[in-house]
């Protein structure tokens, strides 16, 4: 190893996290034998003020031409310490980290093994150090203008909130509305204010406001891009009605002859026509043609619609569009559903039509909805008189039909809902069956006190075995773990509190957006704690129950946090890019197009060059990386027949400078 | 014969491969179990006492036997804990203590049915075949 490199190495004991597994002095002492190393020391807290004030004066003194930060994964403190290493006038990427804390000192229980693992970890960052060569990051523009991926609350309270400040912002909905699950809630916790009130005003706002465009019955297509400079094109579907004509009258689908189409905003308690709107405060206030129950287009005949519409707005021919547009920053708001309940066989829900889920019965209490907010039984129209409740149905379910975490909303609108029934109808007995009840949140547990204090509410610590319907009741056997007795009920309604789960385009989407999920398909936030409503993917930004569960004032609150984090992204007029990224050499560059089919971000193009090859001259075909595209995943590098493409920061002699350092005995 | 009961919940464990620590409580087992009625200690009782190590207290109940050994409890159980295999454990445990196996490992082949799941043979011979 010979370089002209002066290095200083700095060990952490990250308190004891690390220096309780790893003697860390006997790292400093280790790395300091190493070639070009001039200083090495270990400091309790690297990171604080006093740990960087350390490697500053280190710099100063030694005149360190580059450093090795023995600490945390530098996903955690990279930037930190690069920052720390500018301000002393060195070239940020002259900073090395070892990481010897997650793949290292928390892994290993044993102090010698530890310990020998973090000398090599040290050494293989020296080698490296030794072969980096400053790097400067290039500037790339930054489009003023944001994506919201979902109308529901989540979408409509970020897009109000960047509009709020002045930026231009487009909400895709895959439905024909915007509103999402909150505009088919009856009432809201804890406050019990309904929830159209709330909603529906923010919909107008939100189709009212000059700086927000909303794309419904529309899907994201493709995102191409980076941070700051997004293409995505959308897939406008057709509607089949031009929205520029329509007046919204309704006599279309007055006047549509197939009505037997179940309502998906009903959740199947009601039927709706062919040419629909969701329901009547839906936004934009423009029907839509279901081309699968429309006779005119399964038979040629009818066409009723069109004859009928004054404004001649419907058109049968309408294709899908596609819209392309830039975007600096994109937020996810794709939301939930309930999960399908159909493999409980052991609750009935698929043989009773009187088994029904938590968001149907909000459906059936809503004076908006099928049953005009009178609570009917859906097989016979009749007023149940005995309800029981149950909760955890699929959450805390480690098994393949349901879902291992709590879907956390479910205690407390079970609550409610016993709640009303008791206050609309006071005849009526109410069971709750609960593994535990959960109820963190302001005037959460007040709220769910009163269920049981004031309105009589029967909770019961168990849980239902099973449900069977016998003779136009429900069988409901269960445990009373606290009484100490298996209870059967003859129940007339029984309510699932079904667990929640990520709407199914959140998986594509991800993919699309190279952002990442957990194993629940739930959006990874860049940190848990520090960067909640952050992807780790740049430009990425998390809104609402895609990131995991949460109820409405949670939700709002992200929706808002995430929008700030959207306005401070676009107030900049430009952003350093990541200078680690990938170039060909064109002497070595056969121009064989491999690295440009490996490409995840469609950052390498190609071009024709005259080649000065050791005085030969030629025009050859050679692949041009666009820097501002290329996120140095370094996949190309691998690729490469020709071992043409290299990756700045990282580049092949670096990574076997580190395994040799490693390797060596 | 005095058994340490700590020694006597890990043979049971052992031979069962269930882990009791899986349980959240929630009383499923008891909610769905047939036999309920007839027993002493129910279904969600044996995995806690048996995590506790209370296991003599267990083998001196008939409860063990009123299991039917229908398996509903491991199939509802959202935690996969199992409780019916825990019971067939103890049936066990019980057993190798009277010394009194109805079986040798020769006769199990001959019993192996595909439709049938195989502890439900073995159960139902230990319980029937005194």
């Amino acid at each position: 190893m010979s370089s002209l490199q002066k290095i200083g190495v700095f060990v952490c004991w990250c308190g004891s996290n690390i220096a309780a597994t790893v003697d860390v002095k006997a790292v400093a002492e280790a790395a300091s034998h190493e070639p070009g190393v001039v200083f090495a020391t270990d400091y309790q807290y690297m990171c604080s003020e006093g740990g960087q004030a350390r490697i500053r004066e280190a710099i100063r003194e030694y005149g360190l031409t580059g450093i090795v930060i023995c600490s945390c994964s530098p996903r955690m403190h990279e930037a930190t310490f690069r920052k720390t290493a500018q301000a002393a006038g060195l070239n940020p990427y002259m900073v090395e980290i070892a990481n010897i804390r997650e793949q290292c000192s928390w892994i290993h229980r044993d102090m010698a093994e530890g310990t020998e693992k973090a000398i090599i970890l040290a050494k293989a960052a020296i080698a490296k150090l030794h072969l980096n060569t400053p790097l400067k990051a290039g500037e790339s523009p930054v489009v003023k203008r944001a994506l919201v991926i979902g109308g529901g609350i989540a979408g409509i309270q970020t897009a109000l909130d960047i509009a709020d400040a002045g930026y231009e912002v487009d909400i895709v909905e895959k439905t024909p509305t915007i509103g999402g699950k909150m505009a088919q809630l009856d009432k809201t916790f804890p406050t019990l204010d309904c929830a159209a009130c709330i909603l529906t005003p923010k919909m107008v706002e939100a189709a009212q406001n000059e700086k927000i465009h909303l794309y419904t019955w529309s899907e994201v297509q493709s995102v191409k891009g980076f941070v700051g400079n997004f293409t995505v094109e959308i897939r406008k579907k057709a509607r089949y009605v031009d929205e520029t004509k329509c007046t919204g009258c309704g006599l279309c689908m007055e006047k549509c002859p197939s009505r037997k189409t179940k309502s998906e905003f009903n959740l199947g308690l009601s039927n709706r026509t062919a040419i629909y709107i969701p329901f009547a405060q839906a936004i934009p206030n423009v029907p839509v043609i279901d081309t699968e129950a429309c006779l005119k287009f399964k038979t040629g005949k009818c066409g009723i619609c069109q004859k009928n519409c004054a404004a001649g707005a419907i058109d049968y021919e309408q294709k899908d569009e596609i819209i392309t547009q830039q975007y600096g920053a994109i937020v996810a708001a794709t939301g939930f559903n309930p999960i399908s309940l159909e493999r409980y066989d052991e609750f009935a829900y698929s043989q009773s039509p009187d088994v029904i889920t938590s968001l149907e019965l909000e459906r059936l209490m809503n004076a908006a909805g099928p049953t005009k907010g009178v609570l009917l039984r859906p097989s016979d129209h009749e007023h149940p008189k005995t309800i029981v409740f149950v909760q955890c149905v699929g959450s805390r379910d480690t098994t393949d039909c349901g879902k291992p975490y709590c879907s956390k909303i479910c205690c407390m609108y079970t609550a409610k809902h016993a709640m009303m029934i008791r206050e609309k109808y006071p005849d009526t007995d109410v069971h709750v069956f609960y593994i535990d009840v959960r109820t963190p949140g302001k005037n959460f547990d007040e709220f769910y006190r009163r269920a049981v204090e004031q309105y009589g509410v029967d909770y019961i610590k168990g849980m239902v075995g099973k449900v069977v319907p016998h003779d136009g009741k429900l069988l409901v056997q269960g445990s009373d773990l606290i009484g100490g007795e298996q209870i059967k009920i003859d129940a007339d309604l029984v309510v699932l509190a079904a667990a929640i789960e990520p709407d199914k385009s959140a998986r594509p989407l991800a993919t699309m957006l190279t952002a990442s999920m957990d194993t629940n398909d739930f959006f990874t936030e860049a940190h848990p704690k520090l960067r909640p409503v952050e992807s780790p993917t740049a430009g990425v930004f998390l809104s609402g129950v895609c990131q995991g569960p949460k109820d409405i004032p949670e939700t709002v609150a992200q929706a808002g946090a995430a929008a700030a984090k959207v306005i401070g992204l676009l107030a900049k007029d430009k952003l350093v890019g990541n200078p680690c990224v990938a170039h060909s050499n064109e002497l070595m560059c056969n121009g064989c197009a491999t690295c440009e089919n490996v490409c995840p971000y469609g950052a390498i193009g190609y071009i024709d060059k005259e080649i000065n090859d050791h005085g030969r001259r030629e025009v050859r075909r050679i692949a041009l990386v666009n820097e501002a595209v290329c996120q140095g995943c370094g996949a190309c590098t691998v690729a490469c027949p020709s071992g043409a493409m290299d990756l700045k920061g990282f580049s092949n002699q670096q990574i076997m400078a580190e395994v040799d350092a490693i390797c060596k005995p | 014969m005095a058994v340490n009961p700590m020694e006597l919940r890990d043979t049971v464990l052992r031979i069962t491969g269930v882990n009791p620590r899986k349980c959240m409580k929630c009383g499923k087992c008891s909610g769905t179990c047939p036999a309920y009625d007839q027993m002493e200690y129910h279904p969600h009782q044996f995995v806690a006492m048996v995590e506790k190590g209370d296991i003599e207290r267990l083998m001196a109940s008939p409860s063990v036997f009123m299991c039917l050994s229908c398996f509903a409890c491991v199939e509802r159980c959202p935690r996969g804990v199992e409780p019916a295999k825990l019971i067939e454990g103890i049936r066990l445990a019980m057993i190798r203590q009277k010394d009194a196996n109805h079986m040798t490992m020769n006769d199990v082949p001959a019993l192996l049915d595909s439709e049938m799941p195989q502890q439900a043979i073995t159960s139902a011979l230990r319980k029937y075949a005194k």
